[in-house]
């Protein structure tokens, strides 16, 4: 990522009103297209708040994402945003870093647009380790087709195509991320918004690939199947379950559902540095130049 | 001037004429027979400061391709069948969103994996109906080293002034062979430059008012914090259903195509006017259909060719006019029956139209073309 030279807050704004002025889209339709109690609306304040925080110019930034509810959200902000295909975001947010590094990319993503349709792009994305931050906004189910089960749906939840229970097993995305080579993983709640501005922000600053997991309520698609009385009492049930994860032998991170009675782990999984491709490739062009203009010593 | 002429391949031509029209990116993944363009480039965009990648698949390579447009590149990506039709989907968001992009297909033998070292023409009407929706497709269809050169040139300076993607068809023969070339010195061809916008504060990525080309594109990055979106959208660039500004989108993006068809235009013709007989070929099956007609001039006959360089958007009323006088239209391909089709819908009713098929993995024969054509005749 690049901050400002001088360091200052390009974009100082401090109350919501003035944050949402100047990061909001004036041209753009507002009402959202999001349901009320919608999860995805949060994760959009804490990403603002981080960028605002930062200080990043917002010519500088680039919102890209693929296709569903969360990936609606580019569309909302006054970045550069490229809404993209089904699962391909960070396919087409390598193009846009690799050939502009100065860009700060920011991909938001649905669970079934990384994980699923986009899955390969995510861990190849992971293992180039390309400075790209992804937001994934995990609701456990496809939203914006009507609640379908995802790659990350608990076992046995009743879901528009998984009438009977859910019968497959869920992926923990930051296991995925994990093994997969990405430099900074965390997993945060829209109920702990602090926390999830804090992850985008490290997320952000990583000069590498960064996953930063969100849990979302969809009440729409996912809760009311499923034993939610109400979107609200989805984000409280989300700040009950959530477990602190501190990073010492004996706390060992635990996949989603291992933990007893539903609880979970947030916190920073990993945030490690390790050879950033733009980085690499400008090396390597440094270096091919430099042979070739010492055709001898090459 | 000797020292320009090179024996290069087809495929080694269209990596080095995409450096020549300004090519700086370069995402791809490896297939045959088209591997030697992604190669080649790996080596040489480093040297200048460009930018190679490999991507993890055909979908990602053209949406890398799409993502540097975005901020500033000329891009290609090069493929074969299988790649090809991965690329579909983004071939589609490309021209919805109005984004330069070249996409090279080296075709080969199919369906599926097919004949991955042998030739083939299958894919003519896939570059045109391969992406769902009403899409515009512009696609070139090269016959020798020499004019691939050319086609790519073009294929980028119309991907630019057009802002929508280029398909260059190749096959397996032609990436392959290799000839003798005299290489066009840099001067010689026209490149087309990006054309930015004056003042990125009042930058429109879109203008559904008009079906104009040649207007400027901003990069991401540059002040211009634009929306692009693979939703049909109004000017804005933001999400439609209103049925009135959901046609104006889809027109301009068709109507920038057959209203600029002129501009597009390109074909080669041989003694077709007044021909008695009048063969219709594209790319290297054509080269064959040029020995046949060389014989049957020998043998005293009124032959000619017509030869579309340029297949989409498909030259047809040029085509009408030249073989209007043809009593016999022979078509050779190397496919079941594609350009075949088009020619039936513009030749003249009492035409005989004879078309001779291979699609083997072989280079479509003279002798073949010749003795289809011979038996046509003796039906009569
Ligand atoms: C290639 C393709 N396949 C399927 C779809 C249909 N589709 C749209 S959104 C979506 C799932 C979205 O789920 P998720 O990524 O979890 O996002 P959410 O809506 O839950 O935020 C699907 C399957 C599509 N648009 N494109
Ligand atoms: S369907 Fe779910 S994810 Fe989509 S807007 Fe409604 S609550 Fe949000
Ligand atoms: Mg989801």
């Amino acid at each position: 990522m690049t901050e400002p030279a001088d360091g200052e807050k390009i974009n100082a704004a401090s109350t919501a009103d003035e944050l949402y002025d100047c990061y909001l889209r004036k041209t753009s339709k507002f009402p959202h297209v999001w349901c009320s109690g919608c999860g995805i609306g949060i994760v959009l304040g804490s990403l603002i708040r981080s960028i605002e925080h930062i200080g990043l110019k917002k010519d500088d930034v680039l919102v890209v994402s693929g296709i569903g509810c969360s990936s609606r959200l580019p569309g909302y902000v006054d970045f550069n945003t490229l809404h993209t295909t089904h699962g391909r975001a960070l396919a087409f947010g390598t193009g846009a870093k690799f050939g502009r590094p100065a860009l700060n990319v920011i991909a938001v993503m649905g669970d079934g647009d990384a994980l699923a349709i986009g899955g390969n792009h995510f861990i190849h994305s992971c293992r180039r380790n390309i400075d790209i931050t992804a937001v994934v906004i995990n609701n456990f189910n496809y939203g914006m087709t009507g609640g379908q089960n995802s790659p990350t749906t608990p076992e046995g939840s009743i879901l528009t195509t998984a009438p009977y229970g859910n019968i497959e097993n869920p992926f923990d995305t930051c296991d995925l991320a994990l093994g997969s080579g990405a430099t900074f993983v965390a997993r945060s709640t829209v109920y702990h918004v602090a926390e999830l501005k804090e992850y985008i922000t490290l997320g952000i600053r990583n000069p590498g690939f960064s996953v930063v997991e969100v849990y979302a309520p969809c009440y729409t698609g996912y809760g009311r199947r499923n034993e939610a009385k109400t979107p609200t009492g989805m984000i409280a049930q989300l700040g009950k379950d959530a477990v602190p994860f501190k990073k010492t032998l004996l706390n060992r991170r635990k996949p989603p559902g291992s933990l007893e009675g539903g609880k979970f782990h947030i916190g920073i999984f990993r945030d490690e540095r390790k050879n950033e491709f733009c980085n690499s490739y400008a090396e390597l062009v440094k270096k091919r130049k430099k042979d070739m203009e010492n055709p001898i010593s090459s | 001037m000797a020292e320009r002429v090179r024996l290069i391949t087809g495929n080694h031509i269209i990596a080095e004429a995409a450096l020549a029209a300004g090519c700086t990116f370069f995402g791809g993944y490896p297939i045959t027979p088209s591997s030697e363009i992604a190669e080649s480039l790996s080596r040489k965009l480093p040297e200048i400061g460009g930018y190679f990648i490999q991507m993890e698949d055909e979908l990602a390579s053209l949406a890398a391709c799409i993502g540097a447009s975005l901020v500033g590149h000329k891009v290609m990506t090069a493929t074969s069948g299988p790649g090809y039709s991965l690329m579909q989907e983004h071939i589609g968001f490309a021209a919805m969103g109005e984004v330069p992009v070249v996409v090279v297909n080296v075709m080969r033998g199919g369906p599926s994996t097919g004949l991955p070292t042998k030739t083939s023409q299958g894919d003519l009407y896939q570059a045109k109906y391969g992406t769902h929706g009403d899409a515009p497709a512009i696609a070139f269809v090269p016959a020798t080293v020499r004019e691939a050169f050319d086609a790519t040139v073009k294929a980028f300076n119309f991907a630019e002034t057009f802002r929508t993607p280029v398909s260059i068809l190749a096959d397996e023969v032609l990436g392959h062979m290799i000839e003798a070339v005299e290489m066009p010195e840099p001067g010689s061809y026209e490149v087309v430059e990006r054309i930015k916008p004056e003042d990125f504060s009042t930058y429109s990525h879109y203008d559904h008012a008009t079906a104009q080309i040649g207007k400027p594109l901003a990069n991401y990055g540059d002040g211009a914090r634009f929306h692009v979106t693979g939703l049909t959208h109004d000017e804005t660039g933001f999400p439609t259903n209103d049925p009135e500004l959901i046609a104006k989108c889809h027109n301009r993006l068709l109507d920038k195509v057959t209203e600029n068809a002129d501009k597009l235009f390109w074909r080669e013709t041989d003694g077709i006017e007044n021909a008695e007989i009048a063969f219709v070929a594209v790319g290297t099956a054509s080269r064959a259909a040029r020995v046949v007609i060389n014989r049957l001039r020998s043998e005293g006959r009124s032959v000619g060719l017509y030869r579309p360089i340029t297949l989409w958007p498909f030259p047809a009323d040029d085509l009408k006019n030249s073989i209007s006088a043809a009593k016999t239209v022979v078509v050779p391909e190397m496919n079941a029956g594609q350009l075949v089709e088009e020619v039936r819908k513009y030749a003249a009713p009492a035409t005989r139209i004879v078309q001779v098929n291979r699609f083997d993995g072989e280079l479509i024969t003279p002798d073949e073309i010749y003795a289809s054509l011979k038996a046509a005749l003796e039906e009569v």
